[in-house]
């Protein structure tokens, strides 16, 4: 191999510290002041030193938010339980549709096929509130405004997409002939899928299932449209919470920390996956 | 495929014709998924040649193109629209040139490096709507610690997103907080899998640096690179999480940005023609955009597999 000098290396690592401060910094800072007071969070000038406070912690979780205008009820574990169930729900829904759409995409060629695989991966980079304004117009009628069903629905825009071309390519990296083996020594189609296709693509499946878990929670306009304060996720709740709590900064900070915590907690444990998800299946890591 | 079926040849035709519904079965589905998105798809087309506002029911009709004729005589519009752009061009040109450094700082699989490449994929991971509050809470006037950082360097009074001149400077910088890292890790899968012989056999020649940089590992990753390029363009064309909880497309009109224009023109003036017709004309933009994105796409996925 080539050979590195002394100054090369040291002027590589200056550079990596520089990038892991700029992109690190901010979550580490946040995290600090969620540990704050409002006292101690306005001193001027900052300081890394402080005595820490488990207080906004303790007013999200308890929902009594202490504010300039007085005490206020927000149930910010409501958003929280709302961005679980939606986002829990919505891959669900998506596994159970788009597994066994990825199988049929990989395994048999079909004009009809290929329309809806290429439709739902064109509609990915369409302006999602194209689709969104009329549908909150169809919603009315229909009483899907502010339902957990008709967000779970509208959810699968990204989920599905994701799926189905993550999937896809793990199912058409399987050899066809494991499968014909199976069917000859006498097994129905089903018992083949289920059986033979589904736990050969598992990784895949799960894989794919942690991304869309991940920017299923990550999304803020389908809910910033179709829900109303009690069926929002965190994304959407804590934009009001800035709003309603006013100066309350550790609190706020605390909020994005419980909101943001569990994404980043399942990313790095989904990272080896990551690349292949942010890629829509086309790029491995 | 075909030949799965050649085993039970002796099937009853019933059993033959549910063969060949199969796959439609299958993707059934997810076909309605695909109705459902092309509906409301079809009826924002419609509206946009309409003249329809929530609050004036009774003026509803069909207008033809007015809705688009009257937006292009805008000049605000056309703010809209050159300001779009330059969030778009100015994001995606920063975070292509960051990300491709910090991919190749990254290059060697060392520990130390993979471990950095896993942590530097934290803002990735962060909802860019919370990023943004994240960022507005360090640039508050009284006490963010940017603020802070920045009257250090002597410079008094940078409001950053509450100032017109610096806000487009301060969503920028959000984008490339939470983007930056997508190019970076698509890049350095990009580099990691280049074939290792032509760079051998530089190092072996005593080739420049520079020169094995520009005509060896450049033109390899280029597939990588316009992948990953137009993949954020499509997104960063149509932002709107980070512009719209950052400022809510202020100060003013700064930051109106197509879906920002579009979610005020149709909630606030509730003017639902004109809305979708912002909408359409970004839809023609990035469909132009993703047809370009999907076959550079289906190269790189064809390569990656091997197949497909």
């Amino acid at each position: 191999m080539e050979h590195v000098s002394t100054t090369e290396r040291i002027v590589r690592g200056v550079l990596i510290t520089l990038v892991l401060a700029f992109f690190l910094f901010p979550i580490f800072w946040i995290l600090l002041m969620s540990f704050q007071t409002n006292e101690t969070i306005l001193r001027i000038p900052p300081s890394l030193f402080f005595e820490p406070t488990l207080a906004n912690y303790t007013a999200l979780l308890t929902g009594q938010l202490k504010t300039t205008a007085g005490n206020l009820d927000i149930l910010f574990m409501r958003n929280l339980g709302n961005s679980v169930l939606l986002s829990t729900g919505s891959v669900l829904l998506s596994l159970l549709l788009g597994v066994p759409a990825a199988y049929a995409f990989a395994r048999f060629r079909f004009r009809l096929g290929e329309n809806i695989a290429f439709t739902l991966l064109s509609f990915r980079f369409a302006p999602p509130l194209l689709v969104l304004l009329p549908l909150s117009l169809y919603f009315k009628p229909l009483g899907l405004t502010n339902s957990y069903v008709g967000l779970v629905w509208v959810y699968q825009l990204i989920c599905l997409p994701l799926i189905l071309w993550i999937v896809r390519g793990y199912f058409e990296d399987i050899s066809p002939d494991i499968e014909h083996a199976y069917r000859i020594s006498g097994h129905s189609w089903r018992q083949t899928f289920t059986r033979i296709a589904i736990p050969l693509a598992r990784p895949g499946i799960a894989a794919a299932g942690l991304l869309a878990f991940i920017f299923a929670w990550n999304n803020f306009v389908f809910a910033l449209i179709l829900a109303s304060a009690d069926k929002q996720p965190v994304t959407v709740g804590a934009l009001a919470f800035v709003t309603a709590s006013g100066i309350q900064y550790g609190q706020i900070a605390a909020a994005i920390v419980l909101s943001v915590t569990p994404t980043l907690l399942l990313a790095l444990y989904a990272q080896r996956y990551l690349v292949e998800g942010l890629s829509l299946g086309a790029v491995k890591g | 495929m075909s030949s799965v079926a050649d085993g039970m040849v002796a099937r009853p035709v019933r059993s033959r014709i549910m063969r060949r519904a199969r796959p439609y079965l299958l993707s059934l589905p997810a076909l309605l998924v695909c109705i459902g998105i092309l509906i409301p798809f079809g009826t924002a087309a419609y509206y946009s040649m309409m003249r329809f506002r929530l609050n004036l029911p009774m003026l509803k009709g069909f207008i033809w193109f007015d809705n688009y004729t009257a937006l292009v005589g805008d000049a605000t519009f056309w703010h809209t629209v050159s300001i779009s752009l330059a969030y778009a061009g100015l994001t995606v040109g920063l975070e292509l040139m960051l990300g491709l450094g910090i991919a190749l700082l990254l290059q060697k699989p060392t520990r130390f490096h993979n471990i950095a490449s896993i942590l530097l994929l934290l803002p990735l991971m962060t909802a860019p709507a919370l990023a943004a509050l994240m960022w507005k809470l360090m640039t508050n006037p009284n006490f963010g610690i940017l603020s802070y950082l920045v009257s250090l360097l002597g410079i008094r009074d940078f409001k950053w997103a509450s100032d017109p001149s610096t806000a487009l400077f301060t969503v920028v910088l959000v984008d490339i907080w939470v983007y930056t890292p997508f190019m970076m890790i698509l890049l350095l899968a990009g580099l990691r899998s280049l074939p290792k012989q032509p760079f051998e056999a530089a190092a072996l020649d005593g080739v420049p640096r520079s020169f094995v940089f520009f005509r060896i590992t450049l033109p390899m990753l280029m597939p990588y690179i316009i992948t990953a390029t137009l993949f954020r363009l499509l997104d960063s064309i149509q932002q709107f999480d980070i512009i719209y909880s950052m400022t809510q497309g202020g100060p003013g009109d700064t930051l109106l940005v197509f879906q920002v224009r579009a979610y005020l023109e149709f909630f606030q003036y509730t003017n639902v023609g004109k809305s979708a017709a912002i909408l359409m004309i970004l839809w023609a933009i990035t469909y132009f955009l993703s047809n370009i994105f999907i076959k550079q796409w289906l190269k790189l996925r064809e390569r990656t597999r091997g197949h497909a």
